[in-house]
């Protein structure tokens, strides 16, 4: 089975996966709406796909945060989208204290964008897509939620609430016909982690772009490690004892 | 309070599980949160449904992309007088809440549907029946007064005495008029927690509707259980259930009936637990499966006295459904529909032999069928009249098409009988025959709904379906 998106919402849209994610879908010809907190940088997508000539683009500046604008904004979007089949939710805020910060503000806002946005999106889509036994909805989660590390404790317990969240969504609606990817990249050659020193495994936004829409694609609510072989890597360091996991400088 | 940006979705769907929706939902716990959500909702520009228990087995309590006000939070019963057997109760209490309450002082709500779980205010809004509907008729004549909270906001109250004409459009009226907050219902008296029941064998269609005519003088209930698969001589083969209270002294084991653990209905069936039970159905609904289970149904004795009764509990007797919990799972991922024909006196005989013979020649053949006796009323848009009702469930089919095509027949046939539709039940009828059916009253209707809510606040998918707002 091969599902085929034609209508679309990206939240996160502006740089990174989610960008390169947009043009993807455009360029199978789907109609996709780009969301972010930039504007010009969420047009110079979609002038991107529209010189393309595949799919179309709409744009709509957004702030995850704003939990309590998302209802409003969703109907709207799936009006001038004419349906939904597609959400990919690429938000995300990566904040890497130093070895001396802790900062209470910082982490409370790294789990807003990775999370509570995260949740503000996928909760009335699942209901649509329940309703109508139909839909597919990819979270972008991290191969850093599957422990917590020294380097991001805040990080690294927003994407395992993620995770979790898209477990349980999965467990709830995948029966119902609808589609639950969760996606654990490693190292994407993107903005986010252009500031860290060791990037093992790295791989280019469009190879990872391109195995998160084949696996989103096959349908299935399938949880998948971008790269594969990060699921290896996982593996081993779930079942590391805390006290040897914490002598590793990773 | 903003409803767009705070209310919760909700997945909704009918009973029958064959249709379903998502809407934002609220579930105020009072008249002034009630009354707040509508100003809230009138002011964002929501369109308005009222749920209960979800009960009804189309999308009569569906509002597609809307908001649906969840009637279960407001469920106090206010106040009880065991020695008139009146009670009052908020919207939300249901039919098993009220005879809990009211069963150990000797008092049964005068009229029950097939489950307990429906609310007042459900009731009320479809003016449901029972097994007793040929003698005591439809719920809405046991309602003595209720409190309409209509769309601008303003607490109503109305009785057959105190604006009739508002009161005739409420009963039988969808919820489209506004919200039930509280009804006074009169309820009857009982003497015993079990009635008398008599199961009497009908070997075709026009046997069992001789049975209802020659029992009817003599029964409290009358309830008849078709079996629609055999043809020919056998078609409308069956059973016919009447049913009697006990008079004061005739249960020998006299008050301790009416408790409330007397009614229960059993933990277990043949030792196998009630919860589990509808995965074991899975395996029958199907049609040699069903053809099977209702060939056995007819042919297997009941258990009845030397004197050719069977005692049973009033719920027992009254709430058949509610016997394997959550058995409307055993009709698959995509449901079951009913359609309840309501045909008058003079042509049910033929219309229902038709119906059965229609059925099976289309190779979509009712799991359940049953057979019930009704009269008339003067509710608006009530299915009251002075004659018979057969219901029909079907397993919707992964190709649904030619199920659709039944039902469509059966609209048309009931619509050239003379019938009526009922919305609980209804899911298929489309507006030119809903309004076909209904005449004169359904413009009387429309003229009461201008005035309550002219800004057309309440609706749901049934109701935009069957062309009423």
């Amino acid at each position: 089975m091969s599902l085929v998106f034609r209508r679309a919402i990206v939240v996160g849209a502006s740089s990174g996966l989610g960008a390169e994610i947009a043009r993807q879908l455009a360029a199978d010809g789907c109609h996709v709406a780009l969301l972010g907190r930039r504007e010009d940088a969420l047009r110079e997508v979609a002038s991107a796909i529209e010189a393309a000539g595949r799919g179309r683009a709409i744009v709509a500046t957004h702030d995850v945060r704003d939990t309590h604008a998302v209802p409003a904004l969703l109907d709207r979007l799936v009006e001038q989208l004419g349906g939904l089949d597609l959400l990919v939710y690429s938000s995300g805020l990566l904040w890497v204290p130093g070895d001396d910060v802790y900062d209470t503000e910082r982490d409370r806002e790294q789990f807003e964008v990775n999370v509570t946005g995260a949740m503000a999106w996928m909760n009335p889509v699942a209901a649509r897509f329940e309703a109508a036994r139909a839909g597919t909805i990819v979270g972008l989660s991290s191969v850093a939620g599957e422990r917590g590390r020294a380097m991001f404790p805040g990080y690294a317990a927003s994407k395992a609430a993620l995770t979790t969240f898209l477990e349980g969504l999965r467990n709830r609606v995948a029966m119902k016909g609808v589609n639950i990817v969760t996606v654990k990249p490693g190292f994407v050659d993107t903005p986010m982690v252009a500031d860290l020193t060791r990037r093992p495994f790295m791989v280019s936004v469009q190879r990872a772009s391109a195995i998160i829409l084949a696996t989103a694609r096959r349908g299935g609510s399938p949880s998948t490690f971008v790269p594969a072989r990060w699921w290896f890597v996982a593996m081993v360091l779930r079942h590391l004892p805390s006290f040897v996991f914490r002598r590793i400088k990773l | 309070m903003a409803l767009r940006e705070t209310a919760a979705w909700r997945v909704l769907d009918g009973f029958g599980g064959s249709v379903r929706a998502w809407s934002r939902s609220v579930a105020p716990t009072t008249v002034p949160e009630l009354a707040a959500v509508l100003a809230a909702a009138r002011a964002e520009g929501w369109r308005v449904s009222f749920r209960g228990a979800g009960r009804s087995y189309g999308d009569a309590s569906l509002n597609a992309g809307q908001l649906a006000v969840d009637g279960r939070a407001m469920r106090r019963i206010l106040s009880f007088d065991p020695a008139t057997g009146v009670i009052e109760a908020e919207g939300g209490v249901s039919i098993a809440e009220v005879w809990r309450h009211t069963v150990p002082h000797g008092w049964w709500p005068a009229v029950v549907p097939g489950t307990m779980y429906p609310t007042m205010g459900g009731c009320v809004g479809m003016n449901i029946h029972g097994k007793n509907c040929f003698k005591a008729g439809p719920f809405g004549d046991h309602v003595l007064e209720l409190d309409l909270l209509t769309a601008d906001g303003t607490l109503r109250t109305l009785s057959r005495e105190r604006d009739p004409d508002t009161f005739r459009a409420v009963v039988a009226g969808l919820g489209l008029l506004g919200a039930v907050t509280r009804v006074r219902l009169q309820l009857k008296r009982v003497h015993s927690g079990r009635v008398r029941v008599r199961p009497l064998v009908t070997r075709d269609l026009a046997h069992m509707f001789d049975t209802f005519v020659e029992r009817m003088p003599h029964s409290d209930y009358l309830v008849g259980w078709v079996d629609a698969f055999p043809g020919g001589d056998e078609l409308g083969r069956g059973l016919v259930h009447q049913a009697n209270h006990l008079g004061p002294g005739e249960d020998p084991n006299g008050a301790s009936t009416l408790s409330v653990a007397a009614q229960d209905l059993p933990g277990s069936i043949l030792g196998f637990p009630k919860a589990l039970l509808w995965h074991f159905l899975r395996v029958f609904t199907n049609d040699p499966g069903m053809r099977l289970v209702n060939a056995a149904k007819f042919s297997l004795p009941e258990r009845v006295g030397p004197d050719g009764n069977a005692y049973d509990s009033h719920a027992g007797f009254s709430f058949l459904l509610d016997y394997v919990p959550d058995w409307r799972l055993a009709y698959g991922p995509d449901g079951f529909i009913q359609v309840q024909l309501f045909v008058p006196d003079a042509t049910a005989r033929e219309a229902f032999a038709e119906a059965l013979r229609l059925c099976q020649r289309r190779g979509t053949v009712p799991y359940l069928a049953v057979l019930k006796r009704h009269r008339p009323d003067d509710y608006l848009l009530s299915h009251g009249l002075d004659g018979w009702s057969l219901a029909l469930d079907f397993k919707v089919p992964r190709d649904a098409d030619r199920l659709w095509g039944t039902a469509r027949d059966l609209t048309r046939l009931v619509l050239e009988a003379g019938g009526r539709y009922y919305p609980a039940k209804d899911q298929v009828v489309d507006a030119a025959s809903f309004a076909a059916s209904l005449g004169d009253p359904l413009e009387r209707f429309r003229t009461v709904r201008r005035t309550l809510d002219p800004e057309g606040l309440f609706a749901n998918d049934q109701a935009r379906r069957l062309g009423l707002v």
